[in-house]
């Protein structure tokens, strides 16, 4: 495409009269969703935009609009669909072959999600805080005895999220390196497909698929074991379709936290003034972590669904079979419901952010999220309170191409 | 005010849990939502409301 002397015009694909390509990319703060798309909630908060298929989709920035369509039972997050927004074809591939709940609608979707739901009450996962403080105990230790600098995703924001996964699969402590290295291929948007499809089976077919048949002999305390034994072995699910929950809960539960937190840590080193604050205060941690989550929103590729009958909304027509991406960190910037939305503030009440999504997809290991995020950036506050950036934000590495937005390193000092 | 639920539609999510602990709390075997109370004291109202905000299910009611 040459430059045109228009440079507005050609620098916002939208108002070039022409079907722009989605996704769009970050440019300025990387911790800010395309500015684009700013323009965008403004002057067209529904717009038309062209896949990486060729396919076209609407693309819905508005946060009244993001939770309206996703709450809406006309809307399904079936991914066989042929208007699906599909993300990639390894995505779909993978998906296909392992289907899991995410991508259900009722009477599916429910049946699925509530075999889980006790395992993620609110309760349950207060009764996993000593475990989770004590890892994240562990592993300041191990920071602080080496000394400066650390890098905070090797030491620690990568691994407290995937031990947790662990305990619920029951997956043995020996086996866990495996299990993260494998993990850590399959997230990583450098990998090439071939390579990741070829280990998701590895670690599906191979090591969950086994991982089933030893609890299967040998049923543990974990939810696993649980689902083994009141699920798999009754016949109410098969083999299969336990991989798949597996499946879905690494993919779910690891990057998406883990660089929520690594993010999240990111945004107060670069507000001192605001650290301090939380250093100082620690009844402002939960509202911090609500901002947090509202200002990185690390599930930064939108919300995919399909139409299944005509919606009008916003002065469009959404017809059925058409595809929709609800882009949650666009509607958590929407300055009609948080005032100064790019401004990152941890005193402002962040609640009611689309970071976990909304709808009966809503995330279903958010108490465990919140859990993991208030004691990990709780415990960095209290017991490296000087801590900043060992390197300028210029030399980060962020992970742009993603499915989960992310950061490769966080070298800090103290 | 009187509140009310629709267990049906409920994901079990835990965010009403959250924002009003004295109203709300989910069954221990599948997470879905309990209501403790069903006539809360008026000072519950924001807390209610709230609640209702939040519930990603849309399951909950509040008559004033
Ligand atoms: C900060 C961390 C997290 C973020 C930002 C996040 C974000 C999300 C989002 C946006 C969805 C909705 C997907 C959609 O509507 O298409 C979702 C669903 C889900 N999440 Fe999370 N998540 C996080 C942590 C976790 C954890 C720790 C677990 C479990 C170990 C988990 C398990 C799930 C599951 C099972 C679903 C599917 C729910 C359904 O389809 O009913 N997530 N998450
Ligand atoms: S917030 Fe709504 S969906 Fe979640 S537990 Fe409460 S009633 Fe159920």
């Amino acid at each position: 495409m040459s430059v045109s002397h228009d440079a507005a015009a050609a620098g916002c694909p939208f108002h070039a009269g022409r079907v722009p390509d989605y996704p769009t990319r970050r440019s300025g703060c990387p911790l800010d969703p395309p500015p684009e798309l700013r323009e965008l909630r403004k002057t067209q908060p529904i717009a038309r935009v062209k896949m990486w298929t060729g396919q076209e989709a609407w693309l819905v920035t508005r946060y009244e609009d993001v939770r309206a369509l996703l709450a809406d039972p006309r809307v399904s997050a079936d991914n066989s669909r042929p208007g699906y927004p599909g993300a990639n074809p390894g995505m779909a591939m993978v998906r296909a072959k392992y289907p899991s709940f995410i991508t259900m609608d009722a009477p599916q979707h429910p049946y699925f999600r509530r075999m889980l739901t006790a395992d993620f009450t609110v309760k349950r996962i207060e009764a996993m805080r000593p475990r989770i403080q004590s890892l994240v105990d562990e592993r300041i230790d191990a920071i602080l005895a080496k000394g400066p600098p650390a890098d905070i995703v090797h030491e620690l924001t990568l691994a407290l999220p995937m031990i947790m996964i662990c305990d619920l699969l029951g997956v043995p402590y020996e086996d866990q390196h495996y299990f993260h290295e494998k993990g850590m291929v399959i997230a990583n948007g450098k990998t090439p497909p071939a390579v990741a499809s070829a280990a998701i089976v590895e670690l599906c077919d191979g090591y969950i698929g086994s991982l089933i048949d030893r609890k299967n002999a040998d049923p543990g305390e974990d939810m696993f074991s649980r689902l083994v034994v009141t699920q798999l072995r009754p016949g109410h699910i098969t083999k299969q379709q336990l991989i798949g929950i597996g499946r879905l809960l690494l993919v779910a539960g690891h990057e998406t936290s883990a660089n929520t937190m690594s993010l999240g840590l990111l945004a107060l080193l670069e507000h001192p003034e605001q650290q301090k604050a939380l250093v100082e205060d620690p009844s402002l941690l939960n509202g911090a972590i609500e901002e947090i989550l509202r200002y990185v929103d690390a599930a930064h590729a939108g919300r995919r669904r399909t139409a299944i009958e005509d919606i009008e909304i916003g002065g469009v027509t959404i017809r059925a079979g058409e595809g929709i991406i609800c882009h949650n960190p666009a509607a958590d910037r929407d300055p009609e419901v948080f005032p100064d939305a790019d401004r990152f503030d941890i005193r402002r009440d962040a609640r009611g952010h689309v970071a976990f999504g909304f709808g009966v997809h809503q995330c279903l290991g958010q108490p465990l999220a919140r859990a993991e995020l208030q004691i990990a950036i709780g415990t960095l506050m209290r017991r490296i309170p000087t801590m900043r950036l060992a390197v300028p934000v210029s030399e980060l590495d962020f992970k742009e191409d993603n499915f989960v937005y992310g950061i490769e390193h966080l070298p800090v000092a103290w | 005010m009187r509140v009310t639920i629709e267990e049906d539609k409920c994901c079990g999510a835990g965010q009403c849990v959250l924002a009003a602990p004295t109203v709300f709390d989910q069954r221990e075997e599948d997470g879905i939502v309990i209501l403790l109370d069903e006539t809360p004291p008026d000072d519950k109202l924001a807390e209610v409301r709230q609640a209702i905000r939040l519930c990603p299910a849309l399951a909950i009611k509040v008559e004033v």
